[in-house]
């Protein structure tokens, strides 16, 4: 009975409260599934450990007078062998769970250059980490429409540059169009940083020396802030910028706005 | 066996050592000295800790940096984590509670080698000096406790060399006691004590020495590259000389993540010790907690890239660790269900040492889920370096470590010292701590979760107010400090006395007076070979204690 | 302190007595061998990762010479012999041998490190000029002070070993003992060295 009320408690908080901010990327939903089963999970455990803890310690707590030995009970292996086996069996849920969860985030593709292809000079270069993306691989081969937008992004004390080949725009916030795959590259000048977007529940940290890439798609319009999450120095604190998420349209307006101002200085 | 055959080697007399309270200062051999002196030296360096810590904290109350500049922040969050890990929880739950039991549980007289013994002590304080007074000569180190590079060969050199040095020296320390406690507790035994017959805190000095040994000497390896990153200008780690950064937090990680363990393992020795005791119960599952024991630092081993999921490690690499982080949790999960079997049908006092043994197992299993979370990869891809993981290991390293040691000073205190502690200011320093520590971190979580980077002096104005609740609660738990510092003082001089075993316990450190002879006992070592057969002989509990002799015969035959 | 024995103890005399601290000393050793093995150990590991993932130019790639860390590896492993010597005519009781024995492997040690010396000063790179060269140095430099340390310690057990009414005699065995693991243990490290850095 009350294991059961318990696990409907942990069932229904996991559902319904929600600590996280809005989820702004196609992969903060897939996130915040995990994050219910997690939650859920431990608010079961959790309550249930303490209430063992505080039921023991009152119905067994040493009555005034009393002054004999518990009982001498010193193991109980089926106990033993439950309360073994049955984290085990959680814990390998939960793993396959989210493995299965970064496989859908695309952790578990294959980092290809994605947008970055036609710079073919660079293929030498070795890629060292960060997410792929299903969207991008697929796209490659078959569907124009949604390929990929690469952004270049240089990351130095204490602040994070965005460059779009395409277009040769060097810009301090990121612009991305709602509903595209970006795939972004990073490098970093001195430091370790690392891009962060909450919204996006999305981290990698640029590592000087090695290139890394980020893949995401982002969903709902509105302005989030980038995050510097790698301590890089005394003003690490203060090393933000701000992801811009609009509709493609104005997005295509700003992309105009921008590149040819970026142009002209080029060619003179 | 006879008192000749248990005398520890080859020292100088020991009534040659100063007597009183000066024995404290000394270079002294007495295993039980250089616990003591592990204690209150950990305990004054906790204090300094705590004291950055409460810098921290008031920095954080507003959402600009305006209480002290930035780089003197990080310089204080280098030296709170350096301090709080490598010179209060390392050296009181292994060096104070190891020097000062083990013997006893092993039935010795001392520890395998005193005068290495000392030297580990010793090394101490000058080295957690160094460390403090760099803030005041060159400015200390500035790149967190991990130190990485690129950032600690770029920042100003003489605070990160300083902080090298010192953390060789405490890593050297450590060894010393790991190399110490495997030979006292394998080769000292007394004769016919059974490996199994051990009281529990010998298996989990155990686990934790075998992780010292092999895991801190790498550290020491890979700080001596750094600092010749600093010094000499290799490269290393250095990618502009074409080193790779990476290589270093593997390398880091491969000690630093044995050390949550080298940090947590004893703890859960000493809790393993008190709970039977004021349960009146046997421990429960003897056996398998001495195989988790083993698991823990066998899997520990093998973890510790779980700190480095967005450092750009292979995809298979992450996976790896993914499965074998979740899989800490069975047998850390074992010992948990174990001890709430102890607590099970006991007869338990509520005092200070079990509330906050309590307090622990509440707080530690919070801890543990929110790490089974942070091993998931997607999971910890959005919390890496956030609030959420210190408030994670604040969990387990205050809510988990910090408590125990209050545990066991309660518990241990009339051994120590021969006189009681007040246990209502106990009850109080309880309460104020448990509320204080939660209203600190628990809000953490949220903060992580919502967009709060650590290391930073300087947040998102939405975040002000969680961060002064979280303040609050460190001024409790700085508040809580004094009705316990004044119950500890006040009792070493006008305390109850305590009688030699005012808790009737089983374990030989009690069967003998309360403080213990220098040569622990006057007659012979007794021989234990039941440390928890609370329940068992109830109207032999106390011929047990003292009739030690006649029992071991019976003893013998029945196992 | 009182001297209490009791009489149905007596058996437990016969157990081997903690007093024969001259096992648990060479325990210890064995304990700090441990340790100081994963210092190597995580070199090594260092080492093989830089190699595996950050490729060299072409024009910085140095084929270390052969010879030399051959004949290197030669004078440890006899040197390992020529102790093991010693410790054998030390059980024969027969100290002079001993001590020559002794003298010779200290004479090995010293021709290792000149010999490593003299490499250092030929080879065309030092110490900062790119990653091999730094963990070239930093390996070879790490176990040529074990070496160094070693042969010091092998030259003050020979002294003591010299010195009339012998320090060191088959019942003081441990001195000479320790010195002889830890010679060991720093010539298989070489083994391991020689492999990953010349051979591989
Ligand atoms: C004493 C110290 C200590 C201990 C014991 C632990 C224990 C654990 N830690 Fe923690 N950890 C730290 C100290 C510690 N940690 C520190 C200091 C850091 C930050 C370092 C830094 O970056 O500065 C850190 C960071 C850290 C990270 C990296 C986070 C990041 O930076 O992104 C991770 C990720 O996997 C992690 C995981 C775990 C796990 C899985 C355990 C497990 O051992 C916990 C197991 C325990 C339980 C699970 C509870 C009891 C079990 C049960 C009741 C059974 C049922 C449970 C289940 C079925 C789930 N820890
Ligand atoms: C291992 C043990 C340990 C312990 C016990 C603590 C204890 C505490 N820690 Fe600690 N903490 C770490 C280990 C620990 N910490 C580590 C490893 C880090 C990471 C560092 C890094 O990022 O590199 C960290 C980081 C860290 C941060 C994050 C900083 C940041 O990322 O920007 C914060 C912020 O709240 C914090 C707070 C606290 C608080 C409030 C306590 C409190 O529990 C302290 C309570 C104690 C007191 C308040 C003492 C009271 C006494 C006095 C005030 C009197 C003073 C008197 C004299 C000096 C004579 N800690
Ligand atoms: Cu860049 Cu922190
Ligand atoms: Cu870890």
């Amino acid at each position: 009975m009350l294991g059961l009320g318990l696990i409907a408690g942990g069932v229904w908080s996991g559902q319904n409260l929600n600590p996280l901010p809005i989820d702004a990327s196609t992969n903060a939903p897939i996130y915040d599934e995990l994050f219910k089963v997690l939650f859920t999970i431990g608010i079961i455990l959790f309550v249930g450990m303490l209430g063992l803890v505080v039921f023991s310690l009152i119905k067994f707590r040493r009555r005034p007078g009393d002054s004999g030995d518990g009982i001498a009970l010193e193991g109980n292996l089926p106990l033993e062998i439950l309360w073994t086996a049955v984290p085990a069996v959680v814990v390998l849920f939960v793993g396959l769970y989210s493995y299965d969860i970064y496989e859908r985030m695309g952790g578990m593709q294959p980092l290809s250059h994605g947008g970055h292809n036609e710079k073919s000079i660079e293929v030498e270069q070795k890629i060292w980490g960060g997410i792929g993306s299903k969207e991008t691989s697929f796209t490659n081969s078959s569907d124009k429409t949604i390929s990929p937008l690469p952004v270049e992004v240089t990351a130095m004390q204490f602040a994070f540059l965005f460059h779009y080949p395409k277009g040769d725009i060097i810009s301090g916030e990121l612009h991305v169009p709602s509903g595209q795959p970006v795939t972004m590259k990073m490098i970093s000048k001195d430091v370790i940083h690392a891009f962060w977007v909450p919204e996006f529940r999305l981290k990698q940290d640029v590592i000087p020396g090695q290139t890394t890439i980020l893949n995401f798609t982002p969903t709902k319009p509105g302005r989030y802030p980038i995050i510097c999450a790698e301590l890089c120095g005394p003003y690490h604190g203060g090393m933000r910028s701000t992801v811009v998420v609009e509709d493609p349209d104005s997005y295509e307006a700003w992309f105009k706005q921008n590149a040819k101002e970026e142009e002209t200085p080029l060619q003179s | 066996m006879t008192i000749v055959s248990s005398t520890p080697n080859n020292q100088e007399p020991k009534s040659l050592q100063p007597k009183g309270w000066l024995k404290y200062f000394s270079f002294s051999l007495d295993h039980k000295v250089i616990g003591i002196q592990y204690l209150v030296c950990g305990f004054l360096f906790y204090l300094i800790g705590g004291a950055l810590a409460s810098a921290i904290r008031i920095e954080l109350t507003s959402p600009v940096s305006d209480f002290m500049p930035r780089d003197i922040y990080n310089q204080v969050l280098t030296l709170h984590g350096t301090i709080m890990i490598f010179l209060w929880i390392v050296p009181v739950v292994n060096g104070a509670f190891g020097n000062y039991l083990i013997p006893f549980y092993v039935g010795a007289r001392d520890m395998a080698f005193p005068r290495l013994n000392a030297v580990a002590f010793w090394l101490i304080p000058p080295a957690g000096l160094m460390l403090i007074s760099s803030y005041f000569i060159t400015g200390a180190a500035e790149s967190g406790w991990t130190a990485y590079p690129p950032l600690s060969i770029t920042t100003p050199a003489a605070g990160q060399i300083i902080w090298i040095l010192s953390v060789l020296l405490l890593g050297g320390s450590s060894i010393f006691g790991g190399i110490n406690f495997i030979a006292t507790i394998l080769k000292l035994r007394r004769p016919n004590l059974k490996l199994m017959q051990l009281p529990m805190y010998c298996w989990a000095m155990l686990g934790t020495s075998i992780l010292v040994v092999l895991s801190t000497p790498v550290l020491a390896g890979t700080l001596i590259l750094l600092s010749f990153d600093i010094v000499a200008h290799t490269g290393f780690f250095n990618p502009t000389l074409g080193g790779n950064v990476i290589v270093y937090q593997h390398l880091f990680w491969f000690y630093s993540h044995p050390a949550v363990y080298i940090m947590v393992l004893p703890a859960f020795g000493l809790v393993s010790e008190v709970l039977p005791v004021h349960c009146r119960k046997p421990l429960f599952g003897y056996t398998t907690m001495v195989y988790s024991i083993m698991a823990i630092v066998v899997l520990g081993l093998v973890v510790w890239a779980h700190h480095m999921f967005t450092s750009g490690t292979p995809p298979w690499m992450r996976l790896f660790f993914t499965i074998a982080t979740s899989f800490i949790a069975v047998p850390t999960g074992i010992k948990f269900f174990n001890w709430v079997a102890t607590l099970w049908g006991g007869k338990i006092s509520l005092n200070s040492a079990v509330l906050f043994s309590c307090g622990f197992i509440i707080n530690f299993v919070l801890g543990g889920i929110t790490g089974v979370a942070l091993a998931q990869v997607p999971f910890d891809i959005h919390v890496h370096d956030t609030y959420f993981v210190v408030a994670h290991f604040h969990y387990i390293v205050y809510g988990g470590s910090v408590f125990v040691i209050f545990s066991s000073i309660y518990h241990w205190y009339p051994k120590f010292t021969g006189r009681m502690l007040d246990e209502t200011l106990g009850r109080i320093h309880f309460v104020i701590t448990f509320i204080g520590f939660n209203l600190c971190f628990a809000p953490q979580h949220w903060l992580g979760l919502n967009g709060m980077p650590r290391r930073v002096a300087e947040y998102d104005p939405q975040f002000a107010f969680v961060n002064q609740l979280s303040s609050v609660g460190a001024l409790l738990m700085a508040i809580s400090t004094l009705p316990f510092l004044w119950n500890v003082i006040s009792s070493a001089f006008k305390g109850p006395k305590a009688g030699d075993n005012p808790w009737e316990a089983l374990t030989p450190e009690w069967l003998t007076s309360s403080p213990p002879p220098v040569e622990n006992w006057d007659g012979e070592a007794p021989l234990v070979v039941e440390p928890y057969g609370y329940g068992k002989k109830e109207d032999q509990q106390h011929s047990e204690v003292t009739d030690q002799s006649n029992d071991f015969e019976k003893t013998m035959q029945k196992k | 302190m009182t001297i209490s024995s009791s009489v149905e103890k007596k058996s437990e005399l016969e157990q081997p007595q903690p007093e024969e601290h001259g096992d648990h000393r060479l325990f210890g050793l064995i304990g700090f061998l441990i340790a100081d093995g994963m210092t190597f150990a995580g070199f090594f590991a260092a080492y093989l990762t830089f190699k595996a993932v950050n490729p060299l130019l072409p024009d910085a790639i140095y084929e270390l010479e052969l010879p030399l860390p051959t004949l290197n590896t030669i004078l440890l492993l006899v040197s390992s012999a020529t102790f093991h010597r010693a410790g054998k005519a030390l059980h024969q009781k027969n100290s002079k041998l001993c001590q020559q024995w002794l003298i010779i492997t200290a004479g090995l040690g010293l021709a290792f490190l000149i010999s490593q010396m003299f490499e250092y000063f030929t080879l065309p790179f030092g110490l900062t000029d790119n990653l091999y060269a730094s963990t070239f140095y930093a390996l070879t430099g790490f176990h040529g002070l074990h070496v160094t340390l070693g042969t010091l310690m092998i030259l003050i057990v020979w002294w003591q070993a010299r010195s009339p009414g012998g320090r060191i005699t088959n019942e003081n065995r441990f001195p000479l003992e320790a010195a002889e693991l830890y010679w060991h243990f720093v010539d298989g490290i070489w083994v391991i060295l020689f492999i990953i850095l010349y051979l591989l």
